[in-house]
């Protein structure tokens, strides 16, 4: 039916037309569209940068790896219920160890015991402060999820020996070797020289917030001698072997470290098992109130500029009485004058839309430029979105005048004056 | 006005086929409490190449038998047939259909669209029927050419004189070759000099084989046409060949 792509594209062009004859009204009308696009759209890249850096984040962390600490990492309003749980100890990862490879069905493969701290080194020209250290066993090496930029980890014997050797994370060799190779260099640690075996390669931050490139490794026992363990903090990261499993593994890692830590029947377990859905759990609230506000501001902003557009439409209609007179009388049919005015009110949203669009996108670029790890992402989605969003809009604001001018009685019209 | 050509001296063409046909109509207007009779009985036939004027002080009904002539409005009760089809019994996009092939609107007040050039304007109905671009323009712009705008299709109406304006109207009643031309006092927004220039260029297309409905309450208006209806308070007064 060509009529309708002719009466369409014309409905279209005499949109624009009246657009660009009241810009200022248009603009002010659109408005309330574009903030509202504005809000949708920052909202989306907020989610969606959280979503995509927490799924980054999560597989540098390992999202196969579930951690089992005295405290769970969620809610630290009940503390006291697990201040008297006894501290997590080497041993227990010995004994978890020997029963996951005692039961060939596990869904675990591997549990490593560890602790961490905040640590300063030294190199001969430079100096970092508050690197995240960990003292751990050799076993870490099928946890990190970490390439080497360089070098490697430290092996058993190293370990077993508490030899001074340590892995660096990539910024920190950075720091202390600016443009050259670190690897088997001598740092100072709490005044004691460790040798570098290994640098760890770029990996980026959680969430923008915490660098994993921050960090070394060392083993335990060098680690113990320098530092200490600090009872509460101590951990055993557990590899599993299905990430898909997340659930059963779960359940069999609390059975086993009931097992290892002689949990006895009908007493509550003497540890806390954190990671995978915990963790996504923790930022679910965070998502929702994003969600939320940016929902409240849109849906608020939308109604008032679909009711600016509906006002806008509606004398529109008011003052081309006599042109919609006029277009029946030269065979302008219902549908005709009701597409023409639904058109005019989507042009508006969409202009509004587009508008909206672009200011979220420079203040996108703005971020991603100045903090380059904030987690925001634009995605061809949130272009879709907006505009669908904008589109429906406008329908809903110009439906009723559109209908309304559509059922003009063609003589009445034509005697407005 | 100028002084009416003699009528023995003008050419009467041949009338053609029927065109219209109503018969016993009236028109009723519902103000609050009070009836209008706008209408009150009006029997009339018009064929083609017939040149009418329809005549009558006003508020005699002259605009709303044109409305009524034009497909713009039925009638209250009586019969309407256009080219044979029975009006009343025609929905809206029916009727906006008639009216688009079948009638071409001159108003006394141009009624162009503001922003768009004389081309846009003229192409209008044309648009409505559904032709495609490139014969669109085409026909437009000779449409344009003939009621004299060659050089002037790409004026918006406020560029252009009211005489000018008209004569964009008549294009765009032209353009989609009607069966009847209906024009509700062309002149009346014309100086004397310019009316008569419209009025000329309605002789011409009257002599082109055009169907020409003109109302008007101005004698010198009607003296142009070859027939003249009076219509008074609703009813016709007197039809014939006057002059
Ligand atoms: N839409 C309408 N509503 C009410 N009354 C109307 C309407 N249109 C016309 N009339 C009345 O009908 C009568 C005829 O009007 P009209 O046809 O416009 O007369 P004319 O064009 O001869 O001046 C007048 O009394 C007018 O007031
Ligand atoms: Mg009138």
């Amino acid at each position: 039916m060509n009529r309708i792509i002719y009466e369409f594209t014309e409905s279209v062009r005499i949109a624009l037309a009246q657009i660009r004859a009241n810009k200022l009204r248009s603009a002010l009308t659109a408005l309330g569209v574009i903030i509202g696009i504005v809000a949708v759209t920052l909202m989306g890249t907020a989610i969606e940068g959280i979503n995509t850096g927490f799924d980054k984040s999560l597989a540098m962390l390992g999202d196969d790896v579930l951690y089992v600490n005295k405290w769970p990492w969620t809610g630290a309003e009940d503390w006291w219920n697990y201040a008297d749980r006894p501290p997590l100890r080497p041993e227990d990862a010995v004994k978890l160890n020997r029963i996951i490879s005692s039961s060939p069905d596990s869904e675990l493969e591997f549990g490593v015991f560890g602790d961490s701290r905040s640590a300063s080194l030294k190199s001969a020209g430079n100096s970092v402060s508050g690197v995240f250290t960990r003292g751990t066993t050799a076993g870490y090496a099928r946890i990190l999820t970490a390439d080497f930029e360089e070098g490697r980890m430290f092996n058993e014997t190293e370990d077993e020996s508490a030899r001074q050797v340590v892995v660096l994370g990539y910024d920190v060799a950075q720091a202390l070797f600016p443009g050259r190779s670190a690897l088997g260099a001598t740092v100072a640690i709490h005044g004691q020289p460790f040798q570098v075996i290994g640098v760890l390669a770029r990996q980026g931050s959680f969430l923008g917030l915490f660098s994993f490139d921050n960090q070394m490794v060392m083993p335990l026992g060098a680690y113990r001698k320098y530092f200490g363990i600090r009872d509460d903090n101590t951990e055993i990261q557990v590899k599993i072997r299905d990430k898909t499993h997340l659930d059963n593994a779960r359940e069999e890692l609390t059975g086993l470290m009931r097992r290892v830590r002689g949990d006895i029947p009908g007493q509550r377990d003497s540890f806390s098992i954190n990671g995978g859905a915990v963790f996504k759990e923790k930022l679910d609230p965070i998502k929702k109130g994003i969600a939320l506000a940016g929902l409240f501001v849109t849906g608020l902003s939308l109604f008032v500029g679909a009711i600016g557009i509906m006002n806008i439409t509606f004398v529109s209609v008011k003052e081309r009485t006599k042109e919609i007179g006029t277009r029946k009388a030269l065979g302008a049919r219902r549908v005709t004058i009701l597409l023409q005015f639904l058109i005019e009110a989507v042009s508006i949203c969409v202009l509004g839309g587009i508008v909206g669009l672009g200011l979220t996108y420079l203040m996108f670029a703005a971020v991603r430029s100045g903090m380059p790890s904030f987690p925001i992402e634009f995605s061809p989605a949130l272009v879709v979105v907006s505009m669908l969003v904008s589109v429906v809009t406008g329908v809903l604001s110009g439906v009723v005048p559109a209908w309304g001018a559509s059922r003009l009685d063609p003589v009445v019209a034509l005697r407005y004056e | 006005m100028s002084p009416p050509a003699p009528v023995e001296t003008r050419p009467v063409r041949p009338v053609g086929p029927l065109v219209i046909a109503i018969e016993g109509v009236t028109k009723l207007y519902q103000m609050g409490e009070e009836t209008i009779h706008a209408l009150r009985g009006v029997t009339l036939d018009i064929r083609r190449n017939e040149y009418l004027a329809i005549m009558g002080p006003s508020g005699s009904g002259k605009s709303t038998l044109m409305n009524m002539l034009g497909c713009l409005d039925t009638p209250t009760s009586g019969k309407y047939e256009f080219n044979g089809n029975d009006v009343a019994a025609m929905t809206d996009d029916e009727l906006a259909e008639i009216r688009n092939r079948e009638i071409g609107f001159v108003f006394q007040t141009f009624n162009l669209l503001p922003r768009s050039d004389a081309l846009r304007n003229v192409e209008l109905p044309l648009i409505y029927a559904g032709v495609p671009s490139g014969e669109r323009h085409e026909r437009a712009r000779l449409a344009l050419e003939s009621v004299g705008l060659g050089n002037r299709i790409h004026h918006k109406p406020n560029e252009l004189s009211g005489g000018q304006r008209q004569r964009v109207a008549v294009a765009r009643a032209l353009v989609n070759r009607p069966s009847i031309i209906l024009a509700d006092e062309p002149t009346g927004n014309l100086d004397s000099k310019t009316g008569v220039e419209i009025l000329a260029l309605f002789e011409d297309l009257y002599e082109a084989g055009n169907t020409l409905i003109v109302v008007t309450h101005e004698e010198a208006v009607a003296r142009h046409a070859r027939r003249v209806i009076r219509l008074h308070d609703g009813l016709i007064e007197s039809d014939g060949h006057v002059y």
